[in-house]
């Protein structure tokens, strides 16, 4: 899932401040369930900002705004209403506007911050567990990311920062990835793998901006 | 063939000498000339002096130039410390040419700690390495005169490599898998935190003498009570002993300045004094680090008092 936090009304009025006529898109799939881009969310704006004087044109929530059929598909009756807008508030990740940019071609506004890609333990604690690097090794490390449980992204074990199990990022509050390694690799019985040298990332494979995947067909 | 040392510290822990090290810590300055006079003070009583790589992630100057300024207008060799917390392997790569070309011979290679413990908390953690990949690079560059990628160095560095280790860790298997890895990656030598539990030294010993690599048992020596009430409770998993707090304490409402000064010291070269010999006495430890930042004028009588 993708979480994202709604950013400060203020900060939405000031990017919405050269615009009077607005559209608002939101998200069916993960800004739903974290509430934060579903029906609710995106009614609750649209009263906001008519409430300060601007002029909601139209709201939808698009299933899925960052695939683009969907985002044609759902938006497909909303032409005239779009086409009168001064700018589109999107209440998705940063995928959704920039996907929302591209195809509905008006200025868009972010209305949310995108956090990270993480798992939801109750609606409200939401947790990272993926950083999306492109080169899965949670088969070495018992399930459990390294490099987005260790702020350090160590690869080799426990840093000189690890304290009783704690890390010293934020404080010894949160638990060392390392030490959550060593520990379930030991109930595996699989010692063998959290002993082996692991050499440095390929940054040439991970860092070459923006990632794409394209399927070659054979 | 005989043997070839690469450094003094090489030379003296080949001999099985106890070897003792100290460290300086140059903070936001140009001017050296304190540190080098600091180095001129002990440079009798230690064979090499640790320069910080900014420690605590507190933007210093270079330990790269420090290490070598001190070294070269004190004559004390120093190890120059390098931590993977501010360079990506690029940056690190060249600034150990770098210390190739201006004569450093030893070099402690380190993670670091994270940026966001230190004075400028905003700066991009870079950490594209860690210490265990980063002595490997060293060895690398040392025994098969290449970088990373195996393409060859002209002229390339000779460094004895040295690697951190935490007797403290709790838990310590993951910290001895670690010291492990650490030995197959080409540590020549380890430098341990600082210890003041002399049985956690002991235990630490006993796990990795096995693998035959100088160890140096990192000490503190505290200046005042009021540092030792500062590292009791800002530095995790190292805990003062009471009955040296209490004696500190003590000392500390002596009214006279400089009876106040003599007790610490006397304090000091008591209790690490009976540490250090029972370090030679029962166990394997290579030597002593006394990390006496900014009380550097203990280690004299500290060395002469531990023989």
């Amino acid at each position: 899932m993708i979480i994202t936090e709604q950013k400060s009304f203020e900060e939405i009025l000031r990017m919405l401040e050269p615009f009077n006529r607005i559209f608002i898109i939101g998200c069916g799939e993960c800004s739903t369930v974290v509430q934060t881009g579903g029906e609710e969310q995106v009614k609750r704006m649209a009263e906001r900002l008519r409430s300060v004087g601007k002029e909601v044109v139209g709201a939808v929530v698009v299933e899925t705004p960052c695939d683009a059929r969907i985002l044609r598909r759902d938006t497909r009756n909303l032409k005239d209403a779009i086409e009168s807008s001064d700018a589109i508030l999107c209440m998705t990740c940063g995928a959704g506007v920039q996907d929302i940019v591209e195809h509905l071609k008006k200025p868009s506004i972010p209305a949310l911050d995108t956090k990270f890609l993480g798992i939801i333990e109750h609606i409200g604690e939401f947790y990272e567990r993926c950083r999306a690097c492109g080169e899965c090794i949670l088969y070495e490390t018992g399930g459990i990311c390294p490099i987005v449980r260790c702020p350090k992204g160590m690869l080799n074990g426990p840093c000189g920062g690890m304290y009783e199990g704690k890390c010293e990022v934020g404080g010894y509050k949160r638990d060392c990835a390392w030490i959550l390694i060593y520990n379930r690799l030991k109930e595996l019985g699989m010692l063998d793998i959290y002993r082996a040298y692991r050499p440095p990332r390929d940054n040439s494979r991970l860092n070459v901006q923006p990632r794409e995947v394209i399927w070659v067909k054979t | 063939m005989p043997e070839v040392f690469i450094s003094e510290l090489m030379r003296s822990l080949k001999s099985g000498k106890f070897t003792f090290t100290g460290e300086l810590e140059p903070e936001k300055t140009t001017n050296l000339t304190r540190y080098v006079e600091a180095a001129k003070k002990i440079k009798d009583y230690v064979v090499a002096c640790n320069v910080t790589d900014n420690p605590q992630s507190f933007a210093y100057i270079s330990s790269l130039v420090a290490s070598y300024i001190i070294q070269r207008d004190s004559g004390l060799e120093t190890i120059y410390q390098i931590t993977c917390r501010d360079r990506n392997r690029i940056a690190i790569f060249s600034d150990l040419l770098g210390a190739g070309a201006l004569g450093i011979k030893n070099v402690l290679a380190l993670t670091g700690d994270h940026t966001t413990l230190g004075d400028t908390p905003q700066a991009k953690p870079v950490f594209d390495l860690d210490s265990v990949q980063l002595i490997k690079m060293v060895r690398r560059i040392v025994d098969e005169g290449v970088d990373m990628n195996g393409r060859p160095i002209e002229s390339p560095p000779k460094f004895f490599i040295g690697a951190g280790a935490n007797p403290n860790a709790n838990p310590i298997e993951p910290e001895l898998i670690k010291f492990e890895k650490k030995v197959n990656a080409g540590a020549d030598f380890f430098q341990t935190q600082v210890v003041f539990d002399i049985e956690k030294a002991k235990s630490f010993l006993k796990e990795t003498s096995k693998y035959n690599v100088p160890v140096i048992i990192g000490i503190f020596p505290l200046k005042s009570y009021g540092v030792a009430d500062y590292f009791d409770k800002n530095v995790p998993g190292v805990k003062v002993p009471k009955d040296l707090m209490d004696a500190l304490a003590k000392a500390s409402e002596i009214s006279d300045k400089n009876l106040r000064r003599l007790k610490y010291d006397e304090i000091n070269l008591n209790y690490f004094s009976s540490f250090i010999k029972e370090l030679k006495k029962t166990t394997s430890a290579a030597g002593c680090h006394i990390m006496s930042v900014g009380y550097e004028e203990i280690i004299p009588p500290l060395v002469e008092a531990s023989r």
